[in-house]
């Protein structure tokens, strides 16, 4: 493969600014090169909610005095979704109830990540608590899609979509509850990958839904999103429902994957995800990547055949009932007591009081409507109705999976049914905008990987291919994305991101 | 302070029949909290024993106690209980500031322990209660509402927070309801708790002290018609919080309650306050408009199962439990049952147990827990257990007097000294100059000083009225203010007049 070297730092994969501070280069220069990028860019992008250039710089000037650059992750910089908790580093979740929160502790992703060297850039903006799916529900700014400025970077992890994608980050992490890595990733032509759940420690993410909480990697390929899930993962003795396997060997597959050789890899193409009777709300174009995509992994030797999962219908309307649910006990500890804002409390109210007012100003519209949502489906008389009648979907579910993966060893869909739409199209319309989720539930709800790579562009916009495994085996996603990855690039001579960088090169799009 | 009408307890019987119940919440004496690794270790300076998990902060997670479940498991056991296989804990939503979360994560539909019983006896009767479930939950943080007169949060100006209760690990046990108990009700329910505590003490498993809140009580009492069918309506009366205010809250309540059934007035299904101070109730809030707590399982847990064999070895290595213990102890002790009855109700087995093991004899030891003890506590309305003198100190008070250093009134002032804080019995002995004196010239001096102060009575003595020794003997006695022995001074008196 011929793909050029950029010299500009902010295109750069990981694996690039590996070998250049290995070569000499200063974690200091590379940080300063994102930081310039985040000055000048990101007042417009809205990626950043929070950015500390000095503290970035001291902790690069550290690893370069310390002499261990260019050995690991030491002296790359990262983006945090807002969502992981910083020590000392104002964490809000995209939310006013938190604004000026310091935590007291690290997250063990943020603590992981420091300990590899790498230096954090800032925290990225998000839906409230990560609900929602264009990042328009942060309670601070709107993202922008860099793609298109006029159009959502997706969400709910749309400030590191968008810091990646235009080159503010080499990589971020994000979280992924009902889809909040994979759509933004595809939206904005990045790999995002959610892990198996239980699989990357949950200790210090601001929890939105329990059962279905994962962090996991954002990056420009999937070689720079596995090094990252590989420095992210693995058993965490604070987290009761992380599952004690060791580490997974990523990157190794992703390399491996690379080769192109697919011959004895089963995939099926889940058909109630944009198959057959199954279209309404996909567009024309997004099944049209998704098939070709296809048929490349068909070329490099996979075995394609299409498979059905009913119980894949039910997922939107189950994943409805069982965040809210859990966001509705989860979002209870913000009552203005210990914490973060508190209304009212001028001595002429009391206790209950203070804490409708602080929560009624603290909140967003769309954190109250789950709220209120999950309040009720937990409620005495409707709990068996709704949060019970979920879990059984959700093990249908779960067994649909299992039943594919009898046949197959991963499964393929669209990411998304579009590609990113304008902001404010969806925001009216709650319903619309939770369709953005339709394609990436089901695997939440049964806990599974799932990575999201860019497969082409529709209306010069990215579309995203899903592809799905088993529960921990993160390592076929890697692989199979790989191939993807790597034969769409040879094909097209340069990565897919670097069509991005021209675009931007040429001013109003003049060629 | 109440204004509540009550009937003579004796005549609420003549009309109704109680049903009590009992829950019953232990903190365990686990090094760590429930979910953290924070200590447990009770006085702190508020909110110096917290940490993200136990103070709820964003993102924090929960991990199991294994020592809290094990804790619970020998419980259940111990009372007779079926332990689940599989498990899970749930949160139980509400807002209050004592717990951080905005629930507490406790267990619902599933707990750890079911359907067992406790035996407790009342005047040689045994009642069987039987047990509804143990489970396993977190303690709560601890408000101090300042200002006000109430110490209630209404009316207060401010109130902190101390969160080094919150996370503790907290079994509640809970009886299904007990009825038949009728005028023994409310020793029925102080018994059982005695018993409990007892049980508790066996196993270990916590400190279970009162005072400090590591075993609380809340009491359910309803009446009904006598030959009526069905119950009443119950409240639950909470904050009971000694062996003796379970016994008073059961006896207030069924007082309280017939007076309203008596005059047609309907109880209020509610949540009460027991007031040691004055030993009544008063009305908290009402279970009417009760908070729908939107229980569901706890998915930052992972689900307990209990794995069969190890349960098995549990139940193996469970200590004698005291039922058993008495039994031995009876026999050994050479007592009747009743005898040990009383010991039960006094709450002193243990304490005579143990100071039997610390060297006294069975008779001497059930001597001074049934007598001096049990009146010092009495006087002071505290229970046994709660004197701040140990079982190793009365058996050494116990060996002061059968070594003759001291008789049994120096020992009760030796005693006033060792309850008030002044060191072990030896030690005041030593430090109040209680020992008894011996044939010195001190008491030679005052008995020649009492033939001499009284030629009457020592006339008579030499003339064989021999009684009349005593009168001598009590004015040694009063010179040397009690220190002298008594037998000692009756033979040197009869060396020199007989």
């Amino acid at each position: 493969m011929s793909i050029p070297v950029s010299t500009d730092v902010t295109s750069m994969t990981v694996d690039q600014i590996q070998a250049a501070l290995a070569d000499g280069a200063t974690a200091v220069d590379i940080t300063q090169a994102y930081l310039d990028r985040i000055a000048s860019a990101d007042g417009e992008l809205g990626a950043y909610l929070h950015v500390d250039p000095e503290a970035a710089v001291a902790v690069a000037d550290a690893i370069d005095a310390a002499g261990t650059r260019g050995t690991g992750l030491n002296g790359v910089p990262v983006a945090l979704k807002d969502v992981v908790v910083t020590e000392g580093v104002p964490t809000t979740s995209g939310s006013r109830i938190l604004e000026g929160w310091r935590p007291p502790y690290d997250a063990t992703v943020a603590a992981r990540l420091k300990a590899a060297g790498t230096v954090l850039l800032g925290k990225t903006n998000m839906d409230e608590f990560a609900m929602g799916s264009s990042t328009e529900n942060s309670a601070y700014r709107i993202t922008r899609n860099p793609w298109d400025p006029d159009r959502i970077p997706g969400g709910s992890s749309g400030g590191s979509s968008a810091a990646v994608a235009a080159g503010l980050a080499p990589w971020a992490i994000g979280t992924d509850t009902g889809g909040s890595i994979r759509q933004p990733a595809a939206l904005t032509g990045l790999v995002g990958h959610k892990p198996t759940y239980g699989s990357v420690s949950r200790y210090g993410l601001i929890a939105f839904s329990s059962s279905l909480d994962q962090a996991g990697p954002m990056a420009r390929t999937v070689l720079d999103a596995a090094l990252l899930h590989e420095a992210i993962g693995g058993h965490d003795a604070l987290d009761s429902t992380s599952i004690d396997a060791p580490v997974p060997v990523l990157a190794e597959c992703a390399r491996r994957g690379a080769a192109g050789d697919l011959s004895g890899i089963r995939v099926g193409v889940v058909r109630e995800l944009g198959g057959e009777g199954h279209t309404d709300g996909y567009e024309d174009g997004v099944l049209s990547r998704v098939a070709e995509a296809t048929a490349l992994l068909e070329g490099m030797g996979a075995e394609v055949r299409v498979v059905s999962c009913p119980a894949f219908d039910l997922a939107l309307a189950a994943y409805y009932l069982i965040a809210p649910s859990e966001a509705s006990s989860n979002l209870a500890r913000f009552d203005g007591v210990r914490y973060g804002l508190r209304v009212g409390d001028d001595g002429s109210r009391d206790l209950d009081e203070v804490m409708a007012l602080t929560r009624e100003q603290g909140f967003g519209a769309e954190v109250k409507r789950r709220i209120i949502l999950g309040t009720y489906a937990l409620s005495s008389g409707y709990y068996e109705a709704y949060y019970g009648q979920a879990q059984k979907v959700r093990t249908l579910i779960s067994r649909d999976f299992s039943a594919a993966f009898a046949d197959v060893d991963v499964l393929v869909s669209p990411t998304t049914p579009t590609v990113a739409f304008p902001l404010g199209a969806r925001t009216g319309d709650p319903l619309a905008m939770y369709a953005a989720d339709l394609c990436t539930l089901p695997a939440s709800l049964a806990g599974l990987p799932a990575i999201s790579v860019p497969c082409g562009l529709s209306e010069g916009l990215p579309v995203g291919l899903q592809i799905m495994a088993p529960a921990l085996a993160d390592d076929r996603c890697y692989q199979v994305a790989a191939a993807l990855e790597a034969a769409q690039d040879d094909a097209r001579g340069h990565r897919f991101l670097d069509q991005l960088s021209r675009r931007a090169a040429t001013p109003e799009g003049a060629a | 302070m109440s204004t509540d009408r009550l009937v003579d307890f004796d005549e609420v019987l003549t009309r109704y029949e109680p049903v009590i119940g009992l829950e019953t919440h232990v903190e365990l004496g686990t090094a760590s909290k429930m979910f953290c690794g924070c200590s447990t270790t009770f006085g702190g300076e508020p909110n110096t024993q917290t940490c993200p998990v136990c103070l709820g902060l964003p993102g924090s997670l929960p991990v199991a106690n294994a020592a809290a479940i094990e804790s619970t498991i020998r419980i259940g056991l111990a009372l007779g209980c079926r332990i689940a296989t599989w498990c899970r804990f749930a949160r139980k939503n509400y807002f209050y500031p004592d717990i951080p979360k905005g629930f507490q994560t406790t267990q619902y539909d599933e707990p750890l322990c079911t359907a067992g019983h406790l035996d407790v006896e009342v005047d040689g009767e045994t009642y069987r209660v039987e047990i509804e479930r143990v489970h396993l939950e977190e303690d709560t943080g601890k408000n101090l509402h300042v200002g006000g007169a109430t110490g209630r949060i209404h009316g207060a100006d401010h109130s902190l927070i101390d969160y080094n209760r919150a996370g503790i690990p907290l079994v509640e046990i809970v009886t299904r309801p007990i009825p038949g108990a009728g005028a023994k009700a409310p020793e029925v329910a102080k018994a059982y708790v005695t018993e409990l505590r007892e049980i508790l003490l066996a196993l270990g498993v916590s400190e279970v002290r009162m005072e400090q809140g590591n075993l609380r009580c809340d009491v359910n009492t309803s009446l009904a018609p006598i030959g009526s069918l069905e119950w009443g309506t119950r409240t639950e009366t909470k904050n009971v919080n000694s062996l003796r205010s379970v016994e008073r809250a059961v006896r207030f309540e069924m007082r309280r309650q017939a007076a309203l059934l008596d005059g047609d007035v309907r109880i209020l299904q509610e949540t009460r306050h027991f007031h040691e101070d004055t030993g009544t109730t008063s009305p908290g809030r009402s279970k009417e408009e009760a908070t729908d707590y939107r229980y569901f399982p706890e998915p930052d847990l992972v689900p307990v199962a209990p794995d069969e064999e190890w349960v098995g070895k549990l139940l193996a290595d469970l200590p004698e439990l005291p039922a058993a213990r008495r039994a031995r102890l009876s026999e050994e002790w050479g007592i009747a049952p009743t005898e040990m009855a009383w010991l039960v109700n006094a709450g002193a087995v243990g304490l005579v147990g143990d100071t039997v093991a610390a060297g006294a004899s069975p008779a001497d030891a059930r001597k001074w827990w049934l007598g001096e003890l049990a009146r010092r506590a009495n006087d002071a309305g505290v229970e046994l257990a709660e004197l701040a003198v140990t079982p190793a100190q009365v058996a050494e008070l116990v060996g002061l007097v059968s070594a003759g250093t001291i008789n049994d009134q120096l020992a009760r002032q030796a005693l006033d000294g060792v309850l008030a804080g002044e060191g072990g019995p030896a030690q005041v002995v030593e430090s109040r100059g209680l020992a008894v004196l011996g044939e010195s010239d001190e008491l030679v001096t005052a008995v020649d000083a009492a033939i001499e102060g009284n030629p009457d009575v020592a006339e008579k003595v030499r003339g064989g009225k021999v009684q009349a020794i005593g009168a001598l003997v009590g004015a040694v006695m009063k010179t040397t203010r009690g220190k002298a022995d008594a037998a000692t001074v009756k033979r040197m008196l009869e060396e020199r007049l007989c």
